[in-house]
């Protein structure tokens, strides 16, 4: 068994309440951060543990913060971004559901170190139960001097808000998100400048996802240098996974990071197997956004190491053979699935989700969401596949935001490593409708298909 | 929920403009347009859509133009810009719930209703439509139900059935 650090008390009965979470050792570290640090020892500790952003980017938080401009008199924001709309990711959801308190207690350390005296979760508009689960949290916290004036006499002062949005995936994208908070479209804006320097209403702003900011309280209990031992050489800690699709035991779990993938899948502590006694066919390690991995790549690295669920060994053979950790969305596809049409199912959803500010996002969205309608509907030619690729090609690198390169990737992926699955829609058009191509090579270990 | 007849003012009663007031004041001075996107959730379990009416007092209330709360309203979907069944299922149409039968849920319900994606029952209580990830994905095939968001998990033709039935009796004893 792993350690576990965000979801040691989980099963607890009444977890959820103030009471409880305190019983178990919460709110410690805001008393220690507040009482016993300055705002820069609370940095020091993040940037010892090693720290990565959990929303998907994974850039490390402590060196995040410490870019965050300090103007003399303009307020500073943190800003919680609990969007969670990446497909394949619930991971959030369930933390915000069963644990509030550790966000909260997360919210207070970080504003605190942050220097930030008004701070948001920014919380998508659907998760209206858990929107309501994190007020009756703050309500509690500040009923027993957590937030509000002068928090448990330290002098320091913190406001705690829960915005929700309004059903949009590009409000997770940090600037749009904020654009969002502001009341207005959630249009991505142009980098530079960065939110550090001009965020929330023009002013220095960090931006955090939901486990990020959870993450700080062990960090701040135990010390930077303890989580850091967890983990692996650049990915510290633990992590929180979503795992989802044709598996036996869905749901979500926390793990060291460094577990090997072929554990993850099999073993009975995870996800306990693929479904029905079937064979894998794929896996989408961290959120649709990443590439898609054949099943002869998912347990082990082209260069026959074990692939192991760490930033870097994920990322082992770049886009060649290799995908990311992403926000860790776990999603497994099992030998009846079709890559033609879940690679069409995920274009539709970039489509339906690009802002529309970009020509090659909004215009190339729509081109290869056409193209795999039709394709997989039995209406294809070889040349769509080639042209699939281009205009994968021209959406990637250049966009406003990474949304598209999010669209693009998947499908770059899937024709990569499927090509002749793609094939066999277009030249078995009639049968391609009656049953799926199946697991054809995919499981045995054979050199991917280079582009 | 009743609805909004179009063209009449709409004038918000003295609870809600209570509950616009307690949002208004998370944010800095002059920054209240951040309130937007709250009110107009508000004004949505209200009368269970946002018509043009009640945009125009949202911008009136928030003291910005009504062209800044109409490209709010139609660039965000979880608001309804026309009139819809009391209960509007909405399920996730996503990746991963295809993988465990999401479309197989949304053709029955297609059937059970008797009326397409966005239509509404002649009697006013149902319509449905798909939306994307709703960050639940392993607990799929899912669905959700406005205004409080209530979740329904590890859909089954039977649970659906049973949910419709369910609601279509609450509906009748409100009644
Ligand atoms: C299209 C798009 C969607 C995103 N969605 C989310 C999201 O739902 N949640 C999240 O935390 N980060 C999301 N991100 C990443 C954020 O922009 C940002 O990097 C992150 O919130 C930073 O937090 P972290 O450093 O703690 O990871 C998204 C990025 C893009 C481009
Ligand atoms: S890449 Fe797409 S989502 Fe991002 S700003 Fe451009 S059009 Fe909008
Ligand atoms: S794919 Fe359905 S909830 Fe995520």
């Amino acid at each position: 068994m792993g350690r576990k650090l965000l979801l040691e008390h989980i099963n607890v009965p009444d977890i959820h309440t103030l009471a409880v979470y305190r019983q178990q050792g919460g709110y410690r570290a805001v008393e220690k951060a507040l009482k016993s640090m300055s705002p820069e020892d609370v940095l020091e500790e993040v940037k010892k543990s090693g720290l990565r952003g959990r929303g998907g980017a994974g850039f490390p938080t402590g060196l995040k913060w410490s870019f965050l401009a300090k103007p003399e008199g303009v307020p500073r924001y943190l800003v919680c971004n609990a969007d969670e709309s990446e497909p394949g990711t619930f991971k959030d959801r369930y933390l915000m559901t069963h644990i509030p308190h550790i966000l909260i207690e997360g919210m207070i350390v970080s504003s605190y170190a942050l220097g930030a005296h008004t701070s948001y979760i920014y919380v998508r508009g659907e998760m209206m139960p858990q929107i309501r689960i994190l007020e009756k949290a703050i309500a509690e916290a500040k009923a027993a001097g957590l937030l509000g004036q002068n928090i448990l006499g330290s002098g320091y002062s913190l406001e705690l808000y829960v915005q929700p949005g309004g059903g949009a995936y590009i409000c997770g994208e940090e600037t749009a998100l904020l654009e969002s908070l502001e009341g207005k479209r959630g249009n991505p804006r142009i980098k530079p400048p960065f939110p550090a320097v001009s965020g929330l209403y023009g002013c220095p702003t960090v931006v955090n996802n939901v486990e990020s900011i959870a993450a700080t309280v062990p960090i701040i209990n135990d010390g930077g240098e303890e989580y850091a031992k967890i983990g692996i050489d650049r990915s510290t800690g633990t992590k929180l996974i979503s795992a989802s699709g044709n598996i036996n035991k869905p749901g979500v779990y926390e793990i060291e990071l460094g577990v090997p993938v072929e554990e993850f899948i099999y073993s009975d502590e995870y996800c306990g197997g693929i479904a029905n006694g079937k064979r894998l066919k794929a896996l989408v390690a961290g959120g649709s956004s990443v590439p898609i991995l054949p099943a002869n790549l998912v347990a082990k690295t082209l260069t026959g190491g074990d692939r192991l669920m760490t930033y870097e060994s994920l990322a082992d053979g770049g886009f060649q053979s290799g995908t990311m950790l992403g926000s860790g969305g776990f999603i497994v596809f099992d030998e009846d699935q079709c890559i033609v049409r879940n690679t069409w199912n995920f274009t539709r959803f970039y489509r339906h989700e690009s802002c529309g500010q970009c020509s090659p996002c909004r215009e190339g969205t729509g081109w290869m969401e056409n193209i795999l309608h039709k394709i997989e509907h039995g209406q294809g030619s070889m040349e769509d596949i080639d042209l699939l690729w281009n205009i994968q090609r021209n959406i990637e690198g250049n966009t406003i935001c990474p949304l598209g390169d999010a669209a693009a990737w998947p499908v770059a992926a899937a024709i990569r490593h499927f090509r002749d699955e793609f094939e066999w829609h277009i030249t078995h058009r009639e049968e391609a409708q009656q049953h799926n191509y199946g697991l054809a090579h995919y499981a045995d270990p054979l050199e991917p298909v280079a582009q | 929920m009743l609805s909004i007849k179009e063209n009449q003012p709409v004038v918000f009663s003295a609870e809600l403009l209570a509950k616009f007031g307690e949002i208004v004041s998370r944010y800095p001075e002059g920054r209240q347009k951040s309130a937007l996107l709250p009110v107009l959730h508000l004004v949505q379990a209200e009368y269970g859509w946002v018509s043009t009416e009640a945009m125009d007092a949202v911008a009136a209330y928030l003291n910005i133009r009504p062209i800044e709360v109409y490209e709010v309203a139609t660039f965000y979907t979880m608001y309804f810009l026309e009139p819809r069944g009391k209960y509007t299922l909405e399920v996730c149409r996503t990746g991963p719930c295809c993988l465990v039968g999401a479309e197989r849920i949304m053709k029955h319900i297609e059937q059970r209703l008797g009326v397409r994606e966005n239509e509404v029952t002649t009697d006013g209580l149902f319509s449905w439509r798909g939306v994307e990830c709703m960050a639940a994905c392993g607990y799929g095939p899912v669905l959700q139900i406005g205004p409080e968001y209530t979740f329904y998990e590890n859909l089954t033709e039977e649970s659906v059935d049973q949910m419709i039935d369910t609601l279509r009796n609450k509906a009748q004893h409100e009644a």
